[in-house]
């Protein structure tokens, strides 16, 4: 296996643009100062993520965990940068491979009732695709169901019925099938966990771990939880406002994370075994991605923002061998 | 790959709640909740089925010259005919059997509701989806189009649209299609919006589906229902709007009457007290009209997934 | 410590009858709250934390209604209260906190209208006097510059904003006890510290007695004296927190603290609880968690009471693991 990174990311960029509408151009006319609102969601952003690899990415709401995730998935073309699978850049392919890429990245989603159309039987939720790429022949569907619902511990018996008549963690089991039968090499999982209870968190989890065993897949694995990304990740990536500020193998973040947004969340997550502590909240509110700050988008919150840091945005550094981070402070 | 046996290694599979439960059971249990629409419903089966079998059930052809007679004309309900048998409801202006005018008028009623309907739902239904899947320039024109289409009364619409086409029975369900697609168009575009929006659809995109596997066999399903609602209103809508169309002169031939050519023809003798004329066929559209309201209105609690338990 | 009891409930019961059958939603759930105290109320999703919040609150609506049990609200008895009475108590001594603050918060009137009529529904005192409590009540969660906050509609606040916003409100008549509904669980972490900050304080400071309804055990240890854990409609563990949470009783505690993963080995499979949570109209006739339990026996065909274990601690549960807590167990 050569050390090129299974999926990689360059610079990748997604701005989101609402465009004014009718009545708004007519204010404009009138001398009304509407502009176009632009969100950079995510904002070049550069990452490898090698076979069999599992990255967590962490960060606030509204950073843009999601939309890197659908970048990486393909549901939304980058804006700009480049994403490269096994090597070549997705943008460029066509056809038959650009289809065998897709297939290849599969995506686990947050809601369980909504990721399953409600109107399928389960079997076709998870029969559909591979029919309909010819993975497996028409005779073969079936049997082929079954096995996927065996592999992510449902029960075959099931599999004519509808998606409402499950409990959350079944549903999510549901959908894992669905991105299994494809034979993905490499999952998107986006708070995959987050609308279940704790006790089948554990349960999802777990099968998530056993796939990766038996399967060798690769994760991306998204969430605000950071005691589970702990748990899972081999390496996490922190994001605040649409950029990349910390990345590091998960043991050394943990053990002592360098960016100081890092360090602020690592404190403020609640953690079962710390009992009536003080918490010591970092101060003021997440800034909207409509208006980021100038350079550091952090430094409005951060307790140690120099002028530096309002005039010009720090570059992702490598600080110790495979630790990068953003901040001025590590310029001495 | 472990010598594990994967299988082993899943987890109990736990126990589902209920046998399976279709979509289709669901419904029904859930609408027969209400006796009122039940009822409704039954009524309407009665109609419809009436309207289909009218040539079996009426008792006397009102088209056919030869069984019509003008002598029978204006004669009160349960009046005896020449050939001695029974005009329950009495006679029209031209000695036909009201009974069997009315059935048969209800017949070119429904139909032309109905038919009008499903063209229109397929025409908006159409351009909805494409107007929510395409979004940008293509929308804001397609809705545009809409909204002017919606600002203008319907009944201003397929009076002009008569006006230019003429008379006759494919008119009046173009002039009604016209009049009333950018209903179904509006109505498939707000859902098809929100299930655009879902994850399964952005699962269906990762799965490498095509676009047009997406908007048919994904989205359109689950935007079935709010059609279905719209749809029934829509047809009373319609069915109300040929009997006003028809009432003013411009919409069907008096060879083919309708119930609202009956009452209109009716009308002229409401003076004079001979009631049945007019009254009979509007207490036939009256019931039609509301049977299939209620029947809608008991179809959006029952398909609004806001109320679902 | 001992604690001068506000709200005492017992045996209360809360059931819904639906078409499908009588959903025992609350079934036979009783607790203290001293002043000044946090209780944490866990338990899975369905398992009742809400509809016991909605109970205390008198704010359950039909199909659904409180079938016995009792209230006691410094004293007084309030299951039985006509709708008039629950309306003078809920606001004024009791209120509530939802995870979506837009239920307190109506969005098109501004935060001042809305807060000063809250205050004088209850009590008759002049607009500027109100007002004044309002700007306090702001200041109090913590929100900048609460002069100019105060004329601002809901929609200008930001999700950790409002629910701050709500908070105040439901401060505003000092009530003895606030009902908590999960009112972090939809915020960002940074923002869920900024606000159990402010209600730790509150709490230690007034002598406010709280309610947090959550499933995140994390956040009840780091916030709640006491913990409930709820499972199918029936407290079957509560205790001090940290001996809860170091060394529960019963099994569908030790599951749930089992299956945190920061207590099992990075990158191994975690410990998990089998199975689901049973459906509420047809729950077993004995222990509710038998199905999922790994110690479960015949005897727990039989329903198991809720037996103080250890002083100020009890567990629903025939066969509690005992053995861990030795030291400090009665047993
Ligand atoms: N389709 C879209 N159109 C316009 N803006 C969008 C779209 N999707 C996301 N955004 C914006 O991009 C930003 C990042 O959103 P994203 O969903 O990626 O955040 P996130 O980190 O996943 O947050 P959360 O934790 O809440 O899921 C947000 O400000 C959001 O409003
Ligand atoms: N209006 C209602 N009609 C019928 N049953 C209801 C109603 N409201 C609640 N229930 C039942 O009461 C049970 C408990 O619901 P409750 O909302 O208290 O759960 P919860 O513990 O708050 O869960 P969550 O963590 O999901 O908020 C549910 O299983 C539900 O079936
Ligand atoms: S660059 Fe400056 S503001 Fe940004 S995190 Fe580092 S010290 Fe703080
Ligand atoms: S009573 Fe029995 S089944 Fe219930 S929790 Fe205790 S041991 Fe398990
Ligand atoms: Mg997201
Ligand atoms: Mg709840």
């Amino acid at each position: 296996m050569s050390d090129a990174p299974l999926l990689a990311l360059e610079d990748v960029s997604k701005r989101f643009v609402r465009r004014l509408d009718a009545a708004e151009k007519i204010v404009n006319l009138l001398g009304g100062n509407r502009r176009e609102e632009v969100v950079h969601a995510v904002d070049s952003v550069s990452l490898g993520i090698r076979e069999g690899e599992v990255v967590g990415l962490v960060g606030e709401s509204g950073c843009g965990k999601s939309t890197l995730g659908r970048v990486v998935a393909g549901v939304h073309a980058p804006s700009a940068g480049k994403v490269l699978w096994r090597g070549r850049d997705v943008a460029t392919m066509s056809g038959a491979e650009r289809r065998d890429a897709t297939l290849k990245i599969q995506m686990i989603f947050q809601d369980p009732m909504s990721s399953l159309n409600p109107r399928m039987r389960v079997r076709d939720i998870v029969g559909e695709a591979p029919r309909v790429h010819g993975l497996v022949s028409g005779e073969e569907v079936s049997d082929y169901v079954d096995a996927m619902l065996l592999r992510v511990g449902l029960d075959p018996a099931i599999k004519s019925r509808y998606p409402h008549q499950f409990s959350g963690g079944q549903r999510q089991r549901i959908g894992i099938a669905r991105a299994l039968a494809v034979r993905p090499d490499f999952l998107v999982c986006d708070e995959s966990i987050a609308a279940l209870d704790v006790s089948i968190q554990a349960q999802v989890l777990n099968l998530f771990m056993d796939l990766r065993e038996d399967l060798g897949l690769t994760y991306l694995f998204i969430s605000h939880d950071l005691g589970v990304v702990e748990h899972l990740a081999d390496r996490v990536v922190i994001m605040y406002l649409g950029r990349v500020v910390e990345s590091a193998p998960a043991a050394e973040l943990f053990a002592d994370p360098n960016h100081p947004y890092a360090r602020a969340l690592l404190d403020e997550v609640p953690r079962i075994d710390t009992r009536k502590r003080i918490f010591q909240p970092v101060k003021g509110e997440i800034p909207s991605p409509l208006t980021p700050p100038t350079g550091c988008h952090f430094h409005p919150r951060c307790p140690h923002a120099k002028p530096r840091c309002s005039a010009e945005a720090p570059a992702l550094r490598e600080i110790a061998p495979g630790r990068l981070s953003a901040c001025h402070m590590n310029d001495g | 790959m472990t010598s594990l046996d994967p299988a082993s290694r899943a987890d109990p599979v736990p126990a589902v709640p209920k046998a399976a439960e279709t979509p289709l059971r669901r419904f029904v249990s859930d609408y027969c909740d209400s006796r009122l629409a039940v009822g409704a419903a039954l009524l309407l089966a009665v109609i419809v089925l009436v309207a289909l079998l009218a040539p079996w059930i009426a008792p006397q052809d009102p088209y056919d010259l030869a069984v019509v007679s003008i002598f029978d004309a204006r004669q009160p309900p349960g009046a005896q005919s020449m050939d001695g048998y029974t005009f329950w409801l009495g006679t029209d202006g031209a000695g036909r059997d009201l009974l069997s005018a009315i059935i048969y008028g209800l017949r070119i009623s429904l139909s032309v509701g109905v038919a009008s309907g499903v063209i229109a739902i397929i025409v908006g239904m159409t351009v909805g989806l494409l107007a929510a899947y395409a979004g940008g320039r293509t929308e804001n024109l397609i809705m545009r189009v809409v909204d002017i289409q919606l600002s203008l009364p319907a009944v201003l619409i397929a009076l002009i649209l008569l006006a230019i086409l003429g008379k006759g029975i494919d008119k009046i369900i173009i002039a009604l299609v016209i009049a009333q697609w950018a209903y179904y168009a509006r109505t498939v575009r707000a859902s098809a919006l929100v299930e655009r929006r879902r994850e399964y659809v952005e699962a269906a995109a990762c799965l490498g589906l095509s676009h047009a596997r997406i908007v048919f066999r994904h989205i359109l399903p689950n935007c079935v229902a709010p059609l279905i609602v719209v749809g029934t209103v829509q047809t009373a809508h319609a069915i109300a709007l040929e009997a006003t169309l028809s009432f003013l002169g411009v919409g069907l031939p008096q060879t083919e009457p309708s119930l609202g050519l009956l009452i209109s023809n009716g009308f002229e003798y409401m003076l004079s007290g001979k009631y049945w004329i007019a009254v009979f066929p509007g207490v036939a559209l009256l019931i039609t009209i509301v049977s299939i309201n209620m029947v809608g209105d008991q179809l959006r609690d029952v398909l609004n997934p806001r109320l679902q338990k | 410590m001992i604690r001068e009891t506000v709200l005492e409930v017992s045996d209360l019961k809360t059931h819904f009858f639906t078409k499908a059958g009588v959903a025992k939603a609350v079934d036979g759930v009783s607790f203290s709250l001293g002043r000044g105290e946090v209780l944490g109320l866990v338990g899975e999703s369905g398992s009742g934390k809400t509809v016991t919040g909605f109970s205390l609150m008198g704010l359950v609506d039909p199909p659904g209604r409180i079938v016995s049990g009792s209230i006691r609200l410094g004293g007084e008895e309030l299951v039985g209260r006509p709708e008039e009475a629950w309306r003078t108590l809920r606001g004024r001594r009791i209120a509530m906190i939802f995870q979506d603050p837009m239920m307190t918060l109506n969005p098109v009137l501004r935060i001042d209208t809305q807060m000063i009529e809250a205050i004088r529904a209850h009590e008759d005192i002049s607009r500027e006097a109100a007002r004044e409590r309002a700007r306090e009540a702001l200041a109090r969660v913590g929100i900048p510059s609460p002069d100019e906050r105060l004329a601002a509609y809901p929609h200008q606040f930001s999700g950790g904003m409002r629910q701050r916003v709500a908070i105040a409100i439901a401060l505003l008549n000092e009530p003895e006890v606030i009902v908590a509904d999960e009112p972090t669980t939809a915020l960002d972490v940074t923002i869920q510290a900024q606000i159990l900050y402010e209600v730790q304080k509150l709490c230690a400071d007034t002598g406010l007695a709280m309610i947090w309804i959550t499933h995140d055990l994390a956040v009840v240890g780091g916030l709640a004296d006491r913990v409930a854990v709820m499972y199918a409609g029936r407290i079957v563990e509560q205790g001090p927190v940290d001996a809860v949470l170091d060394a529960p009783f019963h099994p569908y505690t030790h599951g749930l603290i089992g299956s945190v993963p920061s207590h099992n080995r990075r990158g191994h499979r975690l410990t998990q609880i089998p199975g689901m949570a049973p459906s509420l109209l047809h729950l077993p006739p004995g222990c509710s968690f038998a199905a999922r339990c790994p110690r479960a026996d015949a005897a727990c065909n039989e329903m198991p009471a809720l037996t103080e274990l250890s002083p100020g601690r009890g567990a629903r549960c025939h066969h509690p693991h005992l053995a861990e807590t030795a030291t400090g167990g009665a047993a």
